[in-house]
């Protein structure tokens, strides 16, 4: 098995600015992402996108050239297209390109795996045509593709605004936004104004956002307090009730198009079973990190939004500062040198997550938005109602490894990727207990889909 | 379903053709099989295992695993995650719960 010094996984914003600082102090990384480009989610596609009208996904987006043209390093060992599917504690790394296993190993590892976009369990969210706004953005960024019908969006948070501008620019009919944010949430928010006001540039971003939708005469529909999605195997049409009326609103569409926030997704730090915490502002997991990034196993790194949600400028900040640690580990820098390099890193990056206070009170989804009713599915692979969770937690069922083993809830393809925050939540509210006391699902490799022939290939070449 | 902003014949890009079940589908070059699918009045990929539901592609991001085909053969593949080819195999799949298989 070859050894390298340094591998990152993941080429958005915090992978490539980690490669591109490495590489500074004299490190040639291996840098590998699924997707056929580099980019990550928010410049995804940005170098093959049909949507050349650079008005559409705006300036943010096509900031990302000059990170994905130092990503282009001829030092850099860039492979695209290319799974993990397992890692260990001892840094080997599986790799599946091609059809081709392949099994690497690395003194240094950097995570830059990014978020996920945090589950919406409603009624009908199943039903074939209800998507998530992160779906419907990168059917526009990589495929050009928009709704055909007048769609409705449904949920909180700066991404589905993001999502319905870019719409609007590119002559997308938007039937309604369905704005989940519980109306005195701004007056909660109003009190990190002052950190927001750091990062003055990204508030005001937000507020030419919402008045361009306003200017337009989009249909914004404010504090929607129940949401269900309905048809007879597909999508037909989308019902909402407002706070203060009883009364359920319809509308006919074949797409809707959920959002809630994103969340970190931790399978590969859970993977390797590293620490994590249950960070109760962002109410989400993330795993435990250090003043260089690093997790509780040693050489494993993570940066970017896999460590807790920061954005993507943010992203790119740690991203650096995970390439000075890694520099700092493989003895390219002293101690000394790296704190010192890191010093204007570390207060930048405090000035731009300044904001996330605010925008994690603000949109921070309300308990009816995370907790499934009874009826409703919380874990879709095995179709496990949320009254299921709740009747094991009834019969004695403390955590999600003892649900799943009941009712094979987190055990379908998915692996508890779109159920596991869900479980956890449920689970702790029923049982009275805190969310850290519950855990989280045991995760067994492989953590992507790999076909014992290929397996087996990668053993007699390995 | 999804439209294109602008057909891949109206900017000269690079077509290709694959099969799904019974149909051929053109699509983009560098358009992953799920973006295909939904630009091609297909929103079916897969039924669930347990009560044989409908499902379609979800996240495109590779989380969801719901836009599960089979390609060329090889069962569990994240329509998604993976690039058309010219004359590819895309079948829907029925059940299947395991990603070793
Ligand atoms: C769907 C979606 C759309 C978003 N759009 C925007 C936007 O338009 N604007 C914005 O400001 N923020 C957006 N965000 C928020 C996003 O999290 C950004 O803050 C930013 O992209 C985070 O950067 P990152 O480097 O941490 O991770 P990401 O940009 O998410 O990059 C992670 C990379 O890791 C790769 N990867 C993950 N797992 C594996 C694996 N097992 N094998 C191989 N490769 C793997 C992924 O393919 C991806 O390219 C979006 C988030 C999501 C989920
Ligand atoms: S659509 Fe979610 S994994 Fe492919």
């Amino acid at each position: 098995m070859i050894t390298h010094d340094l591998v990152i996984l993941g080429t958005g914003p915090a992978g490539m600015a980690a490669a591109t600082t490495a590489l500074e102090y004299g490190i040639t990384p291996v840098v590998i992402d699924e997707q056929p480009a580099a980019g990550g989610q928010i410049y995804r596609a940005l170098e093959s996108t049909p949507v050349r009208d650079r008005r559409i996904l705006g300036e943010d987006y096509w900031s990302g050239e000059s990170l994905i043209k130092g990503l282009k390093d001829p030092q850099i060992d860039y492979r695209p297209a290319t799974t993990v599917w397992q890692l260990t504690r001892q840094r080997e790394i599986g790799l599946l390109h091609d059809d081709k296993a392949e099994m690497i190993c690395a003194r240094h590892i950097i995570l830059a795996t990014g978020a996920m976009e945090r589950p919406m369990p409603i009624p009908g969210w199943t039903l074939p045509g209800v998507m998530t706004a992160g779906s419907g953005q990168i059917l526009l960024k990589s495929a050009g593709a928009v709704p055909q019908a007048p769609v409705v969006l449904a949920g909180c948070g700066p991404l589905l605004l993001l999502l319905a501008t870019q719409y609007l620019r590119a002559g997308v009919e938007i039937a309604a936004i369905l704005d989940t944010t519980p109306r005195n949430r701004y007056r909660a928010a109003l009190k990190h104004t002052p950190g927001a006001l750091r990062n003055a540039s990204t508030l005001l971003k937000g507020v030419g956002l919402l008045r361009e939708l306003r200017r337009a005469g989009v249909r914004h529909i404010k504090g929607v307090s129940a949401l269900r999605a309905e048809g007879s195997g597909q999508l037909e049409r989308v019902l909402w009730k407002q706070q203060g009326d009883d009364n359920w609103q319809t509308l006919e569409t074949p797409t809707l198009l959920l959002h809630q926030g994103v969340i970190p997704n931790t399978q590969i730090t859970r993977a390797v079973d590293c620490h994590h915490e249950w960070d109760e502002q962002q109410l989400s997991w993330r795993p435990r990190l250090d003043e260089w990034l690093s997790t509780d196993i040693p050489g494993i790194a993570v940066a970017g939004d896999g460590g807790g949600i920061v954005g993507a400028k943010a992203a790119a900040m740690q991203g650096q500062l995970a390439g000075l640690g890694a520099a700092l580990a493989l003895d390219k820098l002293t101690l000394a040198n790296s704190t010192e390099r890191a010093q204007p890193i570390r207060k930048a990056l405090a000035r731009d997550t300044a904001i996330r206070p605010f925008l994690d009170v603000l949109y921070r989804p309300a308990k009816q938005w995370r907790l499934p009713d009874d009826d409703t599915l919380a874990c879709r692979c095995e179709e496990v109602t949320g009254g299921e969770i709740r009747r094991m937690a009834e019969m004695g069922c403390r955590g999600p490894n003892q649900t799943k083993s009941f009712t094979r809830c987190g055990m379908g393809p998915c692996q508890g990727r779109m159920c596991g925050i869900t479980v956890s939540e449920l689970l702790a509210d029923a049982n009275q207990q805190s969310v850290e006391e519950t855990g989280y699902y045991r995760l067994r490799p492989p953590f992507k889909p790999i076909t014992l022939g290929q397996l087996a290939k990668a053993a007699e070449e390995g | 379903m999804f439209k294109r902003l602008s057909p891949p014949e109206a900017t000269n890009e690079a077509v290709v053709t694959f099969h799904f079940d019974e149909q051929t589908v053109t699509a983009r070059l560098g358009d992953t099989v799920a973006a295909a699918l939904l630009t091609s009045g297909i929103s079916i990929c897969r039924s669930t295992p347990v009560s044989n539901a409908p499902r379609a592609p979800y996240c495109m991001m590779g989380v969801c695993f719901e836009c599960l085909v089979e390609v060329d053969g090889n069962p569990n593949v994240q329509a998604c995650q993976v690039e058309v080819r010219d004359g590819m195999h895309v079948h829907t799949q029925q059940g299947a719960r395991r990603l070793t298989s």
